[in-house]
């Protein structure tokens, strides 16, 4: 086994080689660009884009016409929805969205209210996941878009996507969902759940960073957006831009790989990410954040009551993983996300994510579990706090100073 | 981030952890920071009332490295020390000695925040007024 281990696989993956083995020809061989039709060197670069646009429809259930390439998930964000806010502002201006949203969305929605769009950020329970009841109260006849996430990146929870996409059917209201971290762990189909909009990318799916897809519905409705970026009108006029040659053939591959693997893949990952967290909950006051029964198979976030995170990752440092809490940011805010569960800030501050992969082993997991028990309690031996707890005081009644 | 060799070397070998009976007059115990803001220290000194030497120091600390860190050389600082000489100890020397970064002083300001009051615990213990640090941090 080799140190540190990785279990951070919601931030990124490592590159399948079999995916690395598909890029490599589009380097230094194959390396025409896609657009030029005049010479071979052109044509087979578009004939392996094609091929690979059609892998990526594919994994989500689309027609290949309906994908368009971007640089990744923050870019299919922004395209779809400031291109939906542009494109529909006869119709109205008011988009839907979630208060745990990845900042690619939210800041996108902050930048548009400064333009006229309003915002409603729906809240989510203590489960992470938002009402359908609430949903359906703040749809207004200036209505443009409902944007929520498939997958959550900190938690791994899953909204109710088919049910929201229902709604937005039955409302007449085009729906846009950031499926970045579901995509290729778990069956997404874009007809069944009536998604208008998809952003997905390829580094979170052991493919290549810098290439991701957004996707665009062409029948019932036909969706259109706005390019936000002006130039040679690629990608159907949404983005122009030469397209990433080697960056697609590597997401293409992913994605094929994801259709064949993903459902053994999914019942592997969450057998182990079970056990990791059976045995972590052995631990005296430590608790799985968000909803148990609908998310990801691969991740899990856990808070370790009177422990602070970041001091927790440096006990841990032989595995690779991230914490909620923000101790190194100016602002000393944990995780927004963890805060819209209704969690206290110290909890959020206590918690830790683990991101499983396909790399991930058995063997890696008993590692983790083992270190992650001695330092939470090593770590807690030399808390004040867990101290107080055990004496019986409420550490609320105590008027801490703040600084 | 990277933590330098020293708050790598308290982190994993913290000195003087533990606790001191915060009943007895000879103790002070300072207890500062805050749950929310991820770092809580709390320092207890063991004075000899004769001499006001510091005979003993414990700390436990809630916080990342850095926290601990700076809270674990403080123990070991002001161990031997008078009191007046334990509240002359500035965080800029803790920043220092375990070179942290610009995003960590607050660790280090903790700690010196810490041993001021544990000596106004004490203080008020023998009837004393509390020292007001009239320090502005940077």
């Amino acid at each position: 086994m080799r140190l540190p281990i990785y279990l951070d696989n919601n931030a990124t993956t490592q590159v399948d080689p079999r995916v690395f083995e598909a890029m490599t020809p589009f380097f230094l061989e194959h390396f025409g660009n896609a657009a030029s039709k005049s010479h071979a060197f052109g044509w087979t670069a578009e004939e392996a884009v094609d091929y690979a646009r059609e892998q990526v429809a594919k994994v989500i259930g689309a027609n290949s016409k309906e994908v368009i390439f971007t640089s990744g998930a923050t870019e299919s964000n922004n395209l779809a929805i400031k291109g939906v806010f542009e494109m529909y502002a006869a119709k109205g201006n008011h988009i839907i969205t979630v208060v745990t949203e990845h900042k690619a969305v939210l800041d996108t929605c902050k930048h548009l209210e400064k333009l006229g769009a309003e915002i409603t950020y729906l809240p989510v329970g203590e489960d992470g996941l938002i009402s359908m009841e609430q949903l359906e109260g703040a749809i207004r006849p200036t209505t443009i878009l409902v944007s929520v996430m498939y997958g959550n990146n900190e938690l791994g929870v899953l909204q109710p996507i088919r049910e929201i996409g229902t709604l937005c059917r039955k409302h007449g209201v085009l729906f846009h969902t950031d499926a970045t971290q579901a995509v290729g762990k778990i069956p997404v189909d874009v007809l069944a759940d009536n998604i208008d909009l998809l952003s997905f990318t390829a580094h979170k799916m052991y493919g290549p960073k810098g290439i991701g897809a957004l996707y665009v519905r062409r029948k019932n409705p036909r969706v259109k957006v706005t390019a936000q970026m002006d130039g040679g009108g690629h990608e159907r006029g949404m983005r122009s831009g030469t397209l990433n040659v080697p960056g697609i053939i590597g997401f293409g591959k992913a994605c094929e790989i994801a259709i064949q693997e993903m459902e053994s893949e999914a019942v592997r990952l969450s057998a182990m990410r079970d056990r990791l967290e059976a045995a972590l909950l052995q631990l005296e006051e430590s608790y799985v954040n968000g909803t148990r029964e609908h998310r990801l198979p691969h991740t899990t976030n856990i808070s370790f009551k009177y422990v602070e995170g970041e001091g927790l990752m440096m006990g841990i440092k032989d595995i690779a993983c991230s914490s909620g809490s923000a101790c190194t940011s100016a602002s000393l805010e944990p995780s927004y996300i963890l805060k819209s569960l209704g969690l206290d800030d110290e909890l959020a501050h206590s918690s830790i994510r683990f991101g499983l992969g396909r790399f991930t082993t058995d063997e890696e997991i008993d590692f983790a579990i083992d270190l992650v028990t001695k330092a939470v309690n090593k770590l807690r031996d030399m808390s004040p706090l867990w101290e107080m707890h055990k004496e019986g005081i409420d550490l609320k009644s105590i008027e801490w100073s703040e600084h | 981030m990277a933590y330098s060799e020293k708050v790598i070397d308290h982190y994993t070998n913290p000195r003087n952890i533990g606790t001191l009976d915060k009943a007895s007059d000879t103790v002070g115990t300072g207890l500062v920071g805050a749950p929310e803001c991820g770092d809580v220290m709390r320092l207890q000194i063991q004075v000899n009332e004769e001499t006001g030497v510091i005979e003993d120091a414990k700390f436990k600390t809630f916080g990342c490295g850095s926290a601990i860190a700076s809270s674990s050389l403080a123990t070991e600082w002001i161990k031997g020390k008078t009191v007046d000489e334990a509240l002359n100890i500035d965080n800029m020397d803790i920043v220092e000695e375990l070179a942290l970064p610009p995003v960590k002083i607050h660790c280090s300001v903790l700690a010196e925040d810490a041993i001021r009051a544990a000596i106004n615990d004490y203080r008020q213990k023998r009837g004393l007024e509390p020292l007001v640090s009239d320090k502005v941090h940077h």
